[in-house]
C-alpha cells in the first residue's frame, strides 16, 4: 500500500496527462458525428502516433538535461529516404526499413558525439545538424514524391482484427521493446542520474558519456520509426521544412505535457505519449465544434502554459531566493 | 603503528591550482582495521588529500598506493573498484531518483540484463536496516528527504559498495545524536572487520570518542601523525594554528559605544541553518563573523540582505524596523545596505560583461536622465572609483573575466561601494586573492568603517578576524557561540570556540 502511494507520487505527471487527455477524448467522441468507429480511431491514430514517436525520442535527451532540436528533421529525413528505399517486393521493403532506422540512429549518434565529446551545447549542436540533416532530406527528394511498399504502408496504417489501429500497436510494441527495456537498464537509470544531477551521477560512478550518446542515438532512432510511419500515412516523402520544424517544436510541448521536466532527471516517455495525444486531440475538437482551425495555436498554447503551471508549483515552497535561479 | 600493509599510503604528494600549493610534499599511510582522523583549518588541504585519494582530481607530483599497488585513479569508479569509497560532504546523492536506484547506482542487481527493482529495493531495505534507517521507504525520492536522513542514505550507499577504504568527510554534519551514536557503532564494526577509515571532522569530541589515530594538516602539510591520547586537546589547537602572522593591519581604533546601533537583528531563524540570532552592529564598527565553514555565516548574510525567505525574527536599521524581502529592499533601507557574496564568479559578476557595465550595474538608477542613461557621467564616476581602488585594468570596455581574481574581487567591492552603501555585509571576501591585494581590502574596510559605515565580515581565515575586526562573533552549528573582543581575541579563543571543545556542545 504504502508503495502504492510512492508510485503515484512518481508518476503525478503521467497520470494528470493521461487524464487529460481521456477527458478530451472523451468530449471529443461523444460530439463526433459518427461515433467511434474503426474509422474514426484508425485516422486520429494515425496522426497521433507521428507525433507520439517523435515526442518519445525527444524524452530521451531531455532527461540527460539536454534538448534535440534535429528530431523533426530526422523525422523528415527518414520520410524522404523511405520514399526512395522503402519499395519493390516486401523483403525490400524490410530492407529498406532497417537502413532508414539505422540512418536515424546514425544521425542520432553523430549529435550524441558532438555533445559528449566536442562539449558541444545540446540546443546550438542539434540546431545545426537538423540543418544538415534537412540538407540530406532535401537532396534525397528535391520534389515531393516517391512511393512505399503498399503491402507493408497498409498493413501499417490500417486496423487489427477489423477495429484495433495497427499504428497503435507499433506504438505499443515500441514502448515494450525500446522504452521499457531502456527505462530498467543501467544506462537507462544513467541518463535519469546525468539530468538530475551530473556532477553527483559523476562523482558515483555513473557513465555519464556513455549514458548520454546512447540517450541520442535512440532518440534518433525513434524520430526515424516516426519518419517511416508519416511515409505509409503519406505513400510520399517530401523534405518539408515547416512540418519538420511544427514537430520538432510540438515534440517539446508534447514532453512538457506529459509531466517530464526540461531540467531533466525527471519523467518519461509514456508521458510524453500521452502528451502528444492530447496536443492532437485539441485539433480534432476544434473539428468536431466547428471551430475554425486558425484557432488550434491559441489552444494550444494555453493547454501548455496550463501543464507548465502545475509543474512550476514546487517554486512556491523554495525558501531562498537565490534557488529560484540556479 | 600496526603491523599490517598499508590500505593507503602517499609519498611526496603535492597539488597545486594555479600557483598555489593546496597540498605540498605530504606523506600520509593508514592502515586496515584503524580508524584515523584527518584534522586541519579551513583551507589545511584535508579536502584535497581525500580528493586525491577518492580519484576526484590528480596529484600534481608524488605516488599513491592503495593496497600496496601504485594507483592513478583518473575518475572516482576506478577508485571504487580499488576498494576506495568517499563519502562527501557534498552530497553526491541524485535528488530525482529513489532511494533505492540511487544505493544501487552504479551497479544495481540484474536480471535479464535489466535492473531488477524488486531485487534492488530489497537491497536497499537490508542496507537501510544495517544503519537503522527502517523508517526511510526505499521508494522515496531523495529530494523529499530532510538533509539529515540523506546523510544517513548517502552513508548506507558507501557501505553497500563494501570499501576497503571509507573516507568520511564531515559526513555527520546534519544528523541527529541518535543517528551519530549509529554511525559510531557502524564505523567500529567496520574497523573490526578490517577496513580503513579516515574520518575527517572539525568537531574534537567525536574525534576523541573515535579515532585510533590522527594527523594534522596545516597550510598544506602534514604536521604530525600520533596515536590516540599521545596529545592533548591544547596540543593539537597550536598543532593547526602554529603559523605566523604574514599580514599587517590597519590600526585598530579605541572602541566607539557611543555611536549609534546601524544594524539591530533580533531572533532571527531560518529552518534549523539558523537558529536565534541576534546581533548589533554600530556606526564605525568591523564585526567579523568566524566559525567553520557552513556552520550559518553565509545564511546569516543572505538573510539580512533578504534573499532568504520565511525567516522568523526583527531586524531594525537605525532603530527603525526593516523588513526582509530582498536586495532591492536592503539596497532602500534608510542606511543602504551592499553584500559583497561568497563567489564573485556566480553570484557577483557578470564574467563577460564590460569592466564598466559590473561596476555600476547596482547603481544605474543613479545615473538615468529621462529614459537613457548618461554614459558620461557613469563613466566619470567608474572611473574614480577605479582609481581610489587601484584597479589594475587596461580597458573599461574589457571583459571581467580577463581580469585577475584580486582585481575581480575589486571589481564587486567597486559596484557595491558605488552605492554608498552605509552596511556593507562580506562574505570571505579575500578568499583566493593575492597578499597585496587582501592588505588593500583591510585598509579600505577600516576606512569605511571610520567614516561611519558599519561592517560586517565572514572570514574563514582566523588571522584576518582578528587582525581586521573590533569584535569577533563565532557561529556554531547555526548559532552565535560566543562573541570575542580585545583580549580574548585571538586564534586559540575562535578555534576553541569553533571547534566547541569547551564541552557546551549543543544536542544537535
Amino acid at each position: 500500500m504504502n508503495d502504492l502511494r510512492h508510485r503515484i507520487h512518481h508518476n503525478g505527471g503521467l497520470l494528470a496527462a493521461i487524464g487529460l487527455f481521456i477527458v478530451m477524448f472523451v468530449i471529443y467522441v461523444s460530439n463526433h458525428p459518427v461515433g467511434l468507429t474503426a474509422a474514426v480511431a484508425t485516422t486520429a491514430s494515425n496522426k497521433a502516433v507521428l507525433l507520439a514517436l517523435v515526442a518519445m525520442a525527444q524524452t530521451l535527451p531531455v532527461l540527460t538535461r539536454g534538448l534535440d532540436l534535429s528530431v523533426g528533421m530526422v523525422f523528415i529525413l527518414a520520410n524522404c529516404l523511405a520514399s526512395v528505399l522503402v519499395v519493390g517486393t516486401i523483403g525490400e521493403g524490410f530492407l529498406g526499413i532497417a537502413i532508414v532506422l539505422g540512418a536515424g540512429a546514425l544521425a542520432g549518434f553523430i549529435n550524441g558525439a558532438i555533445i559528449v565529446w566536442g562539449r558541444l551545447q545540446p540546443i546550438i549542436t542539434t540546431l545545426a545538424t537538423g540543418a544538415v540533416y534537412y540538407g540530406i532530406a532535401l537532396y534525397v527528394r528535391p520534389g515531393p514524391g516517391g512511393d512505399v511498399q503498399s503491402d507493408i504502408a497498409d498493413f501499417a496504417t490500417g486496423q487489427l482484427f477489423g477495429i484495433i489501429p495497427t499504428a497503435l500497436i507499433v506504438l505499443l510494441a515500441i514502448v515494450l521493446i525500446v522504452w521499457v527495456p531502456y527505462r530498467n537498464s543501467v544506462l537507462g537509470r544513467a541518463a535519469y542520474a546525468v539530468g538530475s544531477n551530473e556532477q553527483a551521477a559523476y562523482m558515483s560512478g555513473v557513465p555519464v558519456q556513455r549514458a548520454k550518446l546512447l540517450a541520442y542515438t535512440l532518440a534518433g532512432f525513434l524520430a526515424a520509426i516516426g519518419g517511416l510511419m508519416l511515409t505509409f500515412n503519406t505513400y510520399s516523402g517530401e523534405a518539408s521544412s515547416p512540418i519538420a520544424g511544427t514537430y520538432t517544436l510540438n515534440s517539446i510541448a508534447a514532453v512538457v505535457i506529459g509531466g517530464t521536466s526540461l531540467f531533466g532527471g525527471w519523467g518519461s516517455a509514456i508521458g510524453s505519449i500521452f502528451g502528444a495525444f492530447v496536443l492532437r486531440t485539441i485539433e480534432d475538437l476544434l473539428f468536431v465544434f466547428d471551430l475554425d482551425p486558425l484557432w488550434q495555436p491559441l489552444f494550444q498554447g494555453v493547454v501548455l502554459l496550463a501543464a507548465v503551471s502545475l509543474g512550476a508549483l514546487r517554486v512556491l515552497r523554495i525558501r531562498n531566493r537565490l534557488e529560484l535561479f540556479a | 603503528m600496526s603491523d599490517a600493509a598499508p590500505i593507503l599510503e602517499m609519498k611526496h604528494v603535492s597539488k597545486r591550482y594555479g600557483g598555489i600549493a593546496a597540498l605540498n610534499e605530504v606523506d600520509f599511510v593508514a592502515y586496515p582495521g584503524e580508524i584515523h582522523a584527518v584534522l586541519g583549518e579551513n583551507g589545511a588541504g584535508k579536502s584535497t588529500l581525500i580528493k586525491i585519494a577518492a580519484g576526484v582530481t590528480d596529484p600534481s607530483d608524488g605516488e599513491v598506493f592503495v593496497d600496496g599497488r601504485r594507483v592513478n585513479f583518473r575518475n572516482p569508479t576506478e577508485a571504487m573498484a580499488a576498494g576506495v569509497v568517499c563519502v562527501f560532504q557534498e552530497l553526491s546523492l541524485l535528488p530525482d531518483l529513489t532511494v533505492a536506484d540511487n544505493l544501487s547506482i552504479v551497479s544495481p542487481p540484474l536480471r535479464g540484463g535489466l535492473i531488477d527493482s524488486a531485487g534492488q529495493r530489497q537491497r536497499a531495505r537490508e542496507l537501510l536496516a544495517s544503519i537503522g534507517c527502517e523508517d526511510v521507504h526505499p521508494l522515496e525520492l531523495v529530494r523529499d528527504l530532510p538533509l539529515s536522513r540523506r546523510q544517513m542514505v548517502e552513508i548506507a550507499k558507501a557501505l553497500g559498495k563494501k570499501p576497503k577504504l571509507l573516507i568520511l568527510d564531515e559526513a555527520t554534519s546534519a544528523l541527529t545524536a541518535a543517528d551519530v551514536e549509529r554511525v559510531y557503532a557502524i564505523i567500529r564494526k567496520l574497523r573490526s572487520e578490517g577496513v580503513g577509515i579516515l574520518y575527517v571532522s572539525h568537531r574534537m569530541h567525536e574525534i576523541e570518542a573515535l579515532a585510533d589515530v590522527a594527523t594534522v594538516f596545516r597550510n598544506g602539510r602534514r604536521i604530525e601523525t600520533f596515536r590516540k591520547g599521545e596529545r592533548s586537546v591544547s596540543a593539537i589547537v597550536q598543532m593547526m594554528i602554529g603559523r605566523e602572522l604574514t599580514h599587517h593591519y590597519p590600526d585598530k581604533p579605541a572602541p566607539k559605544p557611543a555611536e549609534p546601533v546601524a544594524l539591530s537583528a533580533k531572533n532571527l531563524s531560518w529552518g534549523a541553518q539558523l537558529r536565534d540570532i541576534s546581533l548589533d552592529i554600530r556606526k564605525g564598527e568591523i564585526v567579523g563573523l568566524g566559525g567553520l565553514d557552513g556552520q550559518g555565516q553565509r545564511s546569516l548574510l543572505l538573510a539580512l540582505f533578504g534573499v532568504l525567505k520565511v525567516v522568523s525574527g526583527t531586524v531594525e536599521i537605525m532603530g527603525k524596523p526593516h523588513r526582509l524581502s530582498g536586495p532591492r529592499s536592503a539596497m532602500r533601507a534608510s542606511l543602504p545596505m551592499a553584500l559583497i557574496p561568497e563567489d564573485r564568479k556566480t553570484e557577483g559578476l557578470m564574467l563577460p560583461m564590460n569592466i564598466r557595465d559590473n561596476i555600476s550595474l547596482a547603481s544605474l538608477s543613479r545615473f538615468q536622465k529621462g529614459l537613457r542613461l548618461d554614459g558620461g557621467k557613469e563613466h566619470s564616476a567608474v572611473e574614480r572609483i577605479i582609481d581610489s581602488l587601484k584597479i589594475k585594468i587596461s580597458d573599461l570596455a574589457a571583459a571581467v573575466s580577463t581580469l585577475s581574481g584580486g582585481n575581480q574581487q575589486k571589481v564587486v567591492l567597486a559596484k557595491w561601494l558605488m552605492t554608498d552603501p552605509g552596511i556593507i555585509l562580506l562574505n570571505d571576501p579575500t578568499r583566493g586573492i593575492d597578499v597585496g591585494t587582501k592588505q588593500e581590502v583591510y585598509q579600505l574596510l577600516r576606512d569605511l568603517a571610520d567614516k561611519g559605515v558599519a561592517v560586517l565580515f565572514y572570514s574563514t581565515d582566523y588571522a584576518e578576524l582578528i587582525g581586521c575586526c573590533d569584535r569577533v562573533l563565532v557561529m556554531y552549528n547555526g548559532g552565535i557561540a560566543r562573541e570575542l573582543e580585545g583580549e580574548h581575541l585571538n586564534e586559540r579563543t575562535i578555534i576553541e570556540t569553533a571547534l566547541n571543545v569547551d564541552d557546551k556542545e549543543q544536542a544537535a
